[in-house]
C-alpha cells in the first residue's frame, strides 16, 4: 500500500523524492492543486471517501502519515 | 479637499485611527501607526538611492507586512511599486527586472541571494538591515505626483516569453476602491481575509480598502489553502468577515462539503473573481451560510484595474444557470464590438472593451503591445478618446446583464492565474531547443497539455524537472502526450484548432 502511496505522489509531482521526505508541506512539495488530485486518487483506488475534515498537515507530511490516515479509512494492506 | 494620491487616503485612515490593527501575517501584526513609520523608512532609504519620482521599484518579499510596507514606502517616495513572485524560477525574475529597470530592489535576508544570481546592476534595498532608529524623511516626494501617475505594475503572462507589465495609475485605483467601499459598504469593522497573491490584481481590493477605510487585513497563511478545513477555522479564530477568493477555493471547500462541519458564522461578504464561479458550487455556499450574506461575482482583467462588471447575486439565482458577470461598475462603461467595431444588439455575441477611468497607463516599455490593445473607441470620430479591448467575448442579454463566453486568444485562466498558452511554448521550445510540441488546455480536466513530436517517449520527469527552471509550478503542464508526427496544415504549421479539437472531445 505504501509503494501505491509514493507511485500516485510521484505521478503528480515526479520531480521529487517522496520515499526520502519526512514533510512534504514543510518542504513545500505539494500545494493545493496536489492534495486535490491525491485525494481524488487515493478514494478511487481504495474505494473510500477521505472527510474534508481529515484533509490536514498532519495527515500528509509523509507516506507513513498518509497510511495511517488510510488505515483508520478502513483499507487493509 | 478631494484626494489625489493613494498616500493621501492612508494619512487620512492613520490619523483615524492610530492605534487599531491595520495589518496580521503569520508572524506580525502592525497598527496603522507602525505601519506609517515603516513605510516612511522604506521611502527615505528609496529617495537616499535615487530621489526621482515615478520610477518603478521592485518588491521581493513573500506575503507578508512588510511588503506592504514596502508598497506604501515607494508610494511614500513618489514611486510606483512592482511585486515580484519569489517562486518564481530565477530567469523569469531577471526577465522581468531587466524588461523593468526599477530604481532599486526591496528585499531580505532569506531572498537576497536570488536577486544576486540575476546579472543586473540594480540597487538593493535589504529590509533585514534597516534600524528602526533611522531617520525617516519627512519631505516625501509623494507630493510632486499627479493623480495620472502610476502607482503600481503587476505583469501578466505574455504570448512572446516576457511578462507584460500593466501600468496602473493612483487615479483608477482610487476610482475603483471608493466604487467597491460604496457598493459593499465597507467600514474599518471589516476584517478581510486575504487569498490572493499580491502579483494579482485581485489583491489590489483587499489591500486598498484597509488603506482607504481601515479595515483589518488578514494575510493567510498560503498552507491553509492546501488545507481548506485549516482555513476556516482560521477564519473563525479571527472572525473574518469579508472574502474576495478566486472560485477554485469556493468550488474545494464546497466538494469537500466541509460548511456542514465547520460552521463560519462571520462571514458576511463573499466576493470571487478571477475565473468563472460554477453555479452548483455557489449554491452549497448559498444553502450553507447565513441567508443574509452577500455573494459578488467580479469580473475584470488587470488593465482595468480591478472590476468593470459585477454581478450581485439576488433571488433570481439559479444552480442550473451560469452567473451573469453583470452590469458595469460606477464610471465604467461597456461596450461589447463586433467585426466591423459596430455596437453588437442584445444578444449578439462580440469583443467586450472598456471606457473609463479605470483604464491602465499601458503596457510597461512596450508601445507596440500597449498601442495594440489600448485603441481609439471606435464610436468616438471627434476627439481622442482610449477603450480597452479584453479579448474576451460576451454579450448583453435582455435584463441588461453582460454574460461572459470566453477567449478569443490562446488565454487561459487557472485558479485566477491568467496564462498565455503561448508564454508556455516559448520557453518550452527554448528548453527542448530538438521538439516540436503545442501547448493546449484541456477544458474539462482543467490542464495544461503538452502534444509534442518524438520518435521516443520523453519522460515526464525530464519535461518537468527542465521546465520548473523557467516556469512557474502553475504554468507547468500536468499532461504529456508524444506523437510520431504532429498533424500539420498545409503551411507547415502544427494544426492547433484540430489538436484542441482531440484534446477537448469536441
Amino acid at each position: 500500500m505504501k509503494k501505491k502511496i509514493v507511485d500516485f505522489l510521484t505521478e503528480i509531482r515526479p520531480e521529487f523524492d517522496f520515499a526520502a521526505s519526512n514533510n512534504f508541506i514543510e518542504e513545500g512539495m505539494l500545494d493545493s492543486f496536489d492534495i486535490v488530485s491525491l485525494v481524488a486518487s487515493l478514494d478511487e483506488e481504495f474505494g473510500i471517501s477521505i472527510d474534508g475534515t481529515e484533509i490536514i498537515p498532519e495527515n500528509f507530511s509523509n507516506v507513513d502519515s498518509i497510511f495511517q490516515l488510510l488505515i483508520k479509512n478502513g483499507v487493509t494492506e | 479637499m478631494i484626494k489625489i494620491n493613494l498616500i493621501e487616503y492612508f494619512e487620512n485612515t492613520v490619523d483615524l485611527f492610530p492605534d487599531k490593527l491595520a495589518l496580521v501575517d503569520s508572524t506580525s501584526q502592525l497598527t496603522f501607526n507602525e505601519l506609517r513609520q515603516k513605510a516612511k523608512l522604506v521611502a527615505t532609504q528609496i529617495s537616499k538611492k535615487n530621489n526621482a519620482i515615478n520610477r518603478p521599484v521592485a518588491i521581493y518579499l513573500p506575503k507578508t507586512n512588510d511588503a506592504i510596507a514596502s508598497f506604501l514606502g515607494a508610494l511614500y517616495s513618489g514611486n510606483c511599486y512592482t511585486p515580484l513572485d519569489t517562486k518564481n524560477p530565477v530567469p523569469r525574475i531577471e526577465a522581468i527586472l531587466k524588461a523593468l529597470n526599477p530604481s532599486c530592489i526591496i528585499t531580505n535576508d532569506k531572498f537576497i541571494s536570488n536577486i544576486k544570481k540575476c546579472n543586473l546592476d540594480i540597487d538593493v534595498i535589504n529590509l533585514d538591515e534597516l534600524e528602526q532608529e533611522d531617520d525617516a524623511n519627512e519631505s516625501l516626494n509623494y507630493k510632486k505626483c499627479v493623480d495620472t501617475d502610476p502607482a503600481y505594475i503587476l505583469h501578466t503572462s505574455g504570448s512572446t516569453g516576457v511578462p507584460k507589465g500593466v501600468v496602473i495609475s493612483h487615479l483608477s485605483i482610487i476610482d475603483y476602491i471608493n466604487w467597491v467601499a460604496d457598493t459593499f459598504s465597507i467600514t474599518e469593522k471589516e476584517k478581510i481575509g486575504n487569498q490572493t497573491p499580491f502579483i494579482f490584481d485581485m489583491s489590489t481590493l483587499d489591500i486598498y480598502l484597509m488603506i482607504f477605510k481601515g479595515a483589518t487585513l488578514f494575510l493567510i497563511p498560503e498552507q491553509k489553502f492546501i488545507f481548506p478545513a485549516t482555513l476556516l477555522d482560521y477564519i473563525n479564530e479571527n472572525k473574518i468577515n469579508f472574502i474576495f477568493w478566486v472560485p477554485a477555493v469556493l468550488v474545494n471547500i464546497a466538494n469537500l462539503n466541509l460548511l456542514d462541519s465547520i460552521k463560519i458564522p462571520t462571514v458576511k461578504k463573499v466576493l470571487f473573481g478571477g475565473e468563472v464561479m460554477p453555479p452548483k458550487h455557489l449554491g452549497y455556499w448559498i444553502n450553507n451560510l447565513d441567508k443574509n450574506v452577500v455573494y459578488g461575482n467580479m469580473y475584470g482583467p488587470t488593465e482595468i484595474t480591478g472590476t468593470c462588471v459585477y454581478h450581485i447575486v439576488d433571488d433570481t439565482f439559479n444552480e442550473n444557470e451560469s452567473l451573469p458577470i453583470g452590469k458595469p461598475c460606477r464610471n465604467t462603461d461597456i461596450l461589447v464590438l463586433n467585426e466591423k467595431d459596430e455596437l453588437c444588439k442584445v444578444g449578439e455575441k462580440g469583443e467586450l472593451c472598456v471606457r473609463g477611468s479605470s483604464l491602465a497607463l499601458g503596457y510597461w516599455n512596450n508601445f507596440e503591445k500597449t498601442n495594440a490593445v489600448f485603441v481609439q473607441n471606435p464610436l468616438n470620430k471627434s476627439v481622442p478618446e482610449r477603450i480597452y479591448r479584453t479579448g474576451d467575448i460576451a454579450f448583453l442579454n435582455e435584463k441588461g446583464e453582460y454574460i461572459y463566453i470566453g477567449r478569443k486568444d490562446f488565454q487561459i485562466k487557472l485558479s485566477g492565474y491568467r496564462i498565455d498558452l503561448g508564454e508556455i511554448e516559448h520557453y518550452i521550445l527554448s528548453v527542448f531547443d530538438t521538439i516540436n510540441a503545442g501547448v493546449f488546455f484541456d477544458k474539462a480536466k482543467n490542464e495544461i497539455v503538452l502534444v509534442y513530436e518524438s520518435e521516443n517517449e520523453i519522460p515526464v520527469k525530464d519535461f518537468r524537472i527542465k521546465l520548473m527552471h523557467v516556469l512557474s509550478k502553475h504554468m507547468i503542464p500536468t499532461r504529456y502526450i508524444k506523437m510520431d508526427i504532429l498533424p500539420k496544415s498545409t503551411t507547415g504549421k502544427i494544426d492547433r484548432a484540430l489538436l484542441n479539437k482531440k484534446i477537448n472531445n469536441t
